[in-house]
């Protein structure tokens, strides 16, 4: 920069602000605020979208200080491994310390979207009464609420656009919510109410203009005449391109969805029971698929017809039907997987749960699809090997690694040494988030992930012989990521209080259900740590600790 | 940045290390399993069952603790959310049955019986002559199956298709003698 000339000067505050709405990352706009003073205050007065990864990296007034504008906002909570009963209920992600913030500096908001938050009936309410031009709320795997939350939602946001709640533990108290809707809603474009049960057919009748709907319950097996209400006025919503819910549909009722398969770009049946023969048939109408959620009862032929009939899948995720194994097989193999991989050209994300692998089908799926950007593969037995060599799964997963230049989240299974992790830590130069379970010989393979994957933000780990030394050794590296999260692992409190005094910008999270014995204060260090959650922070401890979270300082 | 020399060392020493276990096998520390409660449908459930977490041993490898069919907490990785919708539905699945009751004429009790197992009116007709044989004062005796609907009238079991029929039959009764013989004409 030429000392002294002001060249941000060059031209009114309007123009950079016009040029910085083309950078579209948060990413890119972060660097062009570190340039100069003028920059970094133009940049700030024209961010309108602000993501939070961590609620407790930043003060809530902090963050609305500091961006003024915002109009859409998207705030996580919780630890990913909450998701599994891993994290204790009471740990915190509290959404109220944000939403009265946002109440005061950013009355303008239009868009909220929380995940696993804590999110009360207050909040909501809030939020109905105090963001005049509100128009898109998406809360999912939040709890907290209930239906008279969403019944002010319903009757104070005139302009709602879209309202998805999935996966939310919801808390049914007021029967007719959904009765608080205008009668005319003509804004509504996406409802995805996946985690209650209510009758749509009235709404839809509402909202023909509906491009996501994610229903409820639709076990219309004793009503004959509800199945051909629902299906006219499914048929009725021509742009609807997202479809999900489902539950408990038999084979009967789903032709009530036939009119609209084509024109559908996403498909979750993901809860639905219906077996492959009926899903092949559903899924052979709807050519134009870009997402597609079901469960293991598709089996490797239903797969086979997807790879057949949806050139144009990006996304699948196949849930386990039975994850406990206690019914009878299902023919869901590593052949599935294979065949998709061979068929479908645009596929870039794959969620899969089943109970064998080859690490000759991994070399397979990873050199038919270079370019997938997520790839998380659940094998559900733990420390399963290669089923037809017995080896460990290392040479398929770090063919993954080695071909997919562009992988950000990775998920790993079955039986693994040290060597994957290598692999990962040398080839994996785009992933941001790894989940690691049952895994690995010992401190040398966090190493390998500490010191490689230059681009990690999301460390998880649980049950894996993973110490203390590779965390000292690394601890710089933690400061460049959003979290770690380690549990069952071989971590000693005596690691973590060094940890603490070293590195002053991390919180390092302790969580001992246990209670017994001393307090941790005065554990010595060689005490094990259950549960390890460590995260960067502007804001430092966190005040709302429940009592089984200790802050080391 | 390279930790080299712990980790270096740590792996050629693995290679010579003498221990029990199949070659190949890589049996490493891990906590024993602790088994989940089953989760409520309505609310999200906090995993109670911590007995059986284990002390960590430095450097020791457990060949003992495998994970076998036992629950692991939070294994496999499936949300809390839809791990309680399986659980639900599995158990609408079993506790569900559209039970009705029937009567028969001259029958000192009533039986009760789920109209879901059966798949038409011949399952029904043939399950109800096997339950109700034991009264037939005479063999061969006509009689007339009918039912309630929800309006309360009494309907001839057979006029309307099966759905229909299961999803508003509220109750069964089996009418004998003279009286059901008239009103049958080419019916049965």
């Amino acid at each position: 920069m030429v000392g002294g000339f002001r060249w941000a000067a060059m031209f009114p505050d309007e123009v950079w602000e016009h040029v910085f709405s083309f950078l579209p990352a948060d990413a890119d706009r972060n660097a062009a605020a570190l340039v100069c003073r003028a920059w970094y205050r133009i940049e700030r007065r024209s961010r309108w979208r602000v993501f939070v990864g961590n609620c407790y990296a930043v003060e809530p007034a902090a963050a609305v200080r500091r961006f003024p504008e915002v109009r859409a906002a998207a705030i996580k909570g919780k630890p990913h491994f909450a998701d599994f009963n891993l994290v204790p209920s009471d740990w915190g992600g509290g959404a109220e310390a944000w939403v009265e913030a946002m109440v005061e500096g950013w009355p303008h908001l239009e868009e909220l979207r929380l995940k696993r938050m804590v999110v009360s009936d207050d909040c909501l309410e809030l939020i109905a009464r105090c963001f005049k031009n509100f128009k898109v709320l998406s809360l999912v795997s939040c709890e907290g609420f209930s239906t008279a939350g969403l019944a002010a939602i319903a009757a104070n946001c005139r302009n709602l656009r879209e309202l998805d709640l999935h996966e939310n533990e919801v808390e049914d108290n007021c029967l007719h919510w959904m009765s608080h809707f205008p009668e005319s809603f003509a804004s509504l474009v996406t409802l995805n109410i996946a985690c209650l049960e209510e009758r749509l057919v009235g709404l839809l009748h509402r909202v023909p203009q509906l491009v996501d709907l994610g229903t409820g319950k639709f076990a219309a097996q004793h009503h004959p005449e509800l199945f051909s209400k629902l299906e006219s006025a499914i048929a009725g919503c021509k742009n609807l391109k997202s479809l999900s819910g489902f539950w408990e549909a038999g084979p009967t009722y789903l032709p009530a969805i036939y009119s609209v398969c084509e024109g559908l770009t996403s498909l979750n049946l993901s809860y639905a029971t219906i077996q492959g023969p009926e899903l092949i048939k559903l899924i052979s109408w709807c050519k134009n698929l870009q997402r597609l959620w079901v469960m293991d009862l598709i089996e490797d032929d239903g797969l086979i017809a997807v790879a057949a009939s949806c050139k144009l899948l990006q996304e699948l995720r196949v849930f386990p039907s039975d994850p406990y194994g206690a019914a009878q097989p299902i023919s869901l193999t590593e052949h599935g997987l294979v065949a998709i991989s061979a068929g479908c050209p645009m596929l870039h994300s794959v969620l899969y749960f089943c109970r064998q692998m080859t690490n000759a089908a991994l070399l397979t799926v990873a050199k038919n699809c270079p370019n997938f950007t997520c790839f998380r593969l659940c094998i559900m037995e733990p420390h399963t090997p290669d089923y037809i060599t017995r080896q460990p799964l290392d040479a398929g997963f770090s063919a993954i690694v080695e071909s997919c230049k562009h992988l950000r989240r990775l998920s790993l299974s079955g039986l693994l040494t040290d060597l994957v992790f290598k692999s990962i830590g040398a080839s994996a130069n785009c992933l941001e988030m790894l989940s690691v379970a049952f895994a690995g010989d010992g401190d040398a393979g966090l190493h390998y992930i500490l010191s490689g994957c230059k681009n990690l933000r999301k460390l998880e780990i649980r049950d894996c012989p993973f110490g203390d030394k590779p965390l000292l050794d690394n601890a710089a590296k933690l400061e460049t990521m959003r979290s770690l999260w380690m549990s069952s692992c071989s971590v000693t409190l005596g690691a973590c209080r060094q940890l603490a005094r070293k590195m002053p910008l991390l919180n390092v999270e302790v969580i001992n259900e246990r209670k017994r014995g001393l307090p941790l204060e005065l554990q010595p260090d060689n005490c094990p740590v259950e549960k390890l959650y460590i995260y960067r922070t502007v804001a430092g401890p966190r005040s709302d600790t429940p009592s089984c979270v200790w802050i080391l300082r | 940045m390279d930790g080299g020399v712990g980790y270096a060392d740590m792996d050629a020493l693995k290679a010579t290390e003498l221990r029990l276990g199949l070659p190949g096998s890589h049996p490493p520390e891990k906590p024993l399993p602790t088994t989940t409660t089953t989760a409520r449908p309505t609310k999200r459930s906090l995993d109670e069952d911590r007995a059986a977490r284990r002390e960590t041993s430095e450097g020791g490898r457990a060949t003992s603790a495998r994970a076998t069919k036992a629950q692991v907490v939070g294994w496999p990785p499936i949300r809390s959310y839809r791990k309680n919708s399986f659980q639900a539905m599995k158990a609408t699945a079993e506790a569900a049955g559209l039970y009705v009751k029937v009567s028969m004429d001259g029958a000192p009790y009533l039986r009760k019986i789920d109209l879901e197992v059966y798949k038409g009116y011949r399952e029904l007709r043939e399950a109800l002559e096997d339950m109700f044989k034991c009264f037939e004062g005479c063999k061969g005796s006509e009689y007339a199956i009918t039912y309630e609907d929800k309006d309360g009238d009494l309907m001839l079991v057979g006029d309307v298709p099966w759905e229909m029929f299961t999803s508003s039959c509220k109750k069964l009764r089996i009418i004998r003698g003279a009286e059901a013989i008239r009103g049958l004409g080419s019916s049965q």
